[in-house]
């Protein structure tokens, strides 16, 4: 196991450098004419940046290799993002105070989403092709299908026109009143949760159903035990070793829809930054946020794969 | 000899289909509800230019938001546009997105997932930490950097979703190839010694079609869907094209206050084209999957 762990931290670096790789040739790809663009376009910052001052500032006039190793040698040695291009903070500073609140709304998401699939996943197929399991189906695939940003909308817009309740706009930060903050998120979780739990409770229906026709839940039935013990200790277990998995795959899935739901509701995350930093055409916060979001996805992963050896005694790490 | 062969010739390739066919209608209507839909979502798309009562930017200014009537049946926008005009030309943009994306995807999906699935070793573990970094980045988050590279428009998001969504399908297929490697039949056609080739075409690929198939179909859902959160951004196909997620899209909304159809019928038609199309593919599915059928 501990072979396994190290072996797996290890694999996570050329993984990491793929991944850095992946950030800095996107940004990079940056055409001349945006660079004109960018100049014509921003009149945020009070002292304007000259063609030649913003070529430097993106690193853009040094050979490719050397941009790649000053960018990689900074993060990784000084924690150094570089600095926003208009309004000069550093980067790393503004991804610190964004990426909590992201982490927050996904965690809180992400509960919501299990909480929703899993029994009625589980549910739908013990009683398969009946009515229970129709209208679980119906609402997971429903769920699957409206789109998180128009269930936003509509909060928004249709609780306003009748009751003339809205949605806070201005964010109280957790540390600040957590229950105020709690009570702020819980709206954009729920959303983003449900509609999470779509693919969650497919795919607990469909394991379950390959489970409960294996030999070995017959006989734990043959054997005589009650009916809440075979699905909890021997279909559900064995079920949601897949479902696990599909955690670590929804990870992207749930910080692509925290951006929405950032935007629909304001909340001051990572999203909204990307968002604001694209609106800026701001490439030091874009490669950054691009970056970070892509570290803690894989993290995510690991923590995923390694939880296997707790869910399933079959898996055997070599 | 030649005239005998061919009604049999013909017989054998149009009744499985048939077959098919009755068998969705049987066994799964609502599958075969939404593949209807399915399929009156892509006429729709495809005769958009006949359909439509009006143009997708036809602006007449004394019919500003008008409530839904007989002559605006889904009301009209800010600027007088018909909104279901607007709603059938966007399907035409889902459509051509849609189709475009999941087909790139599907291939892409297929050649990695069953090469890397059916070699395993060295091969399949450097493969998989490149698919491992690759779909570490969220869609939307690579769509929303590379539109900002390139600027938005319809086929980088074609390029970047077939990239993204093909990449990451491919663990799907893998899976899917692992369990089939280890069947008695492929190891039977390796001990007769069949080649790697021959085993993928004959033996892998037929026994993993199902995936395949629910999974282009799936992924014509989920491109329709990113596009459409790309648009409501502000960075997918540019206004005016009318995207339905662009018609929800942030700056309208204060509108919408005044015209609730504004927000309803983009919505509406998006949910009910991903609905049908899940609904098919999960009835695809269930009639593929051998070892479904017959389980009711």
């Amino acid at each position: 196991m501990q072979a396994y762990i190290v072996r797996r931290l290890l694999a996570l670096i050329p993984a990491l450098f793929l991944a850095s790789v992946i950030v800095f040739a996107t940004v990079r790809l940056i055409p001349g004419s945006v660079i004109d663009l960018m100049l014509s376009q921003n009149d945020i910052s009070a002292d304007k940046l000259s063609r030649d001052q913003l070529i430097a500032a993106l690193g853009l006039d040094k050979p490719i290799w050397e941009q790649y190793a000053r960018w990689m040698g900074g993060i990784l040695f000084a924690g150094d993002f570089g600095r926003s291009l208009w309004g000069n903070t550093p980067v790393a500073e503004l991804l610190l105070a964004r990426l909590p609140v992201t982490f927050e709304l996904g965690l809180m998401a992400l509960v919501v989403a299990l909480a929703v699939a899993i029994p009625i996943g589980a549910y739908s197929a013990m009683r398969q092709d009946t009515v229970g399991d129709y209208l679980g189906r119906s609402f997971s695939i429903l769920m699957l299908a409206v789109p998180s940003f128009w269930m936003g909308t509509m909060v928004m817009v249709f609780p306003s026109m009748w009751w003339g309740w809205s949605p806070e706009v201005k964010f109280v930060p957790f540390r600040q009143d957590p229950l105020h903050n709690l009570s702020q998120m819980i709206l954009p979780a729920i959303i983003l949760g449900t509609s999470l739990s779509a693919v969650t409770m497919r795919l607990t229906r469909t394991m379950m159903l390959e489970v409960l026709r294996q030999d070995y839940i017959r006989t734990a039935r043959a054997k005589g035990l009650s009916e809440n013990l075979v699905i909890a200790r021997h279909g559900l277990r064995n079920a949601l070793i897949p479902v696990v998995t599909l955690i670590g795959l929804q990870a992207p899935l749930l910080i692509g829809g925290a951006v929405i739901m950032e935007q629909i509701f304001v909340i001051p995350g990572m999203g909204l930054l990307l968002l604001e930093a694209v609106n800026q055409r701001d490439y030091p916060i874009i490669t950054g946020v691009f970056l970070i979001v892509g570290v803690a996805v894989m993290l995510i992963n690991l923590l995923v794969d390694l939880s296997y050896g707790l869910l399933d005694p079959k898996v055997r790490y070599r | 000899m030649a005239a005998l062969a061919q009604p049999l010739a013909r017989r054998l390739t149009v009744s499985p289909m048939l077959r098919f066919l009755g068998r969705l209608l049987r066994e799964k209507p609502l599958g075969a509800v939404g593949g209807i839909v399915f399929a009156l979502f892509l006429c729709i798309g495809l005769f958009a230019d006949l359909i439509a009562p009006y143009g997708a930017n036809q602006i007449s200014p004394i019919n500003r938001l008008k409530p839904p009537s007989s002559m605006f049946l889904f009301g009209t926008d800010n600027l007088g546009r018909d909104v279901l005009s607007r709603c059938i030309y966007g399907a035409q943009l889902s459509v051509i997105i849609g189709f475009c994306a999941a087909g790139l995807a599907t291939l892409i999906s297929v050649a990695i997932g069953i090469v890397s699935g059916y070699l395993g070793g060295k091969f399949d573990l450097i493969t998989q930490r490149f698919v491992d970094a690759w779909q570490s980045f969220p869609d939307l988050v690579v769509l929303i950097v590379v539109v900002s590279v390139v600027g938005p428009g319809m086929p980088q998001i074609i390029v970047t979703l077939g990239l993204l969504l093909g990449v990451a399908g491919s663990r799907i297929i893998r899976s899917a190839v692992i369990s089939v490697r280890e069947h008695m039949y492929v190891h039977a056609a390796q001990s007769i010694g069949a080649s790697t080739a021959r085993i993928l075409w004959r033996h892998v690929l037929p026994n993993v079609l199902a995936p395949i198939v629910v999974l282009f179909t799936t992924r014509v859902g989920a491109v329709i869907l990113i596009e459409s959160a790309l648009s409501f951004l502000g960075l997918g196909v540019p206004p005016p094209a009318p995207t339905w997620g662009g018609m929800l899209a942030g700056s309208g909304r204060a509108f919408m206050f005044h015209g609730p159809w504004l927000a309803l019928a983009p919505g509406l038609c998006l949910t009910i084209v991903v609905y049908a199309i899940n609904v098919f593919g999960d009835a695809l599915r269930d009639l593929f999957d051998p070892r479904m059928r017959g389980s009711r």
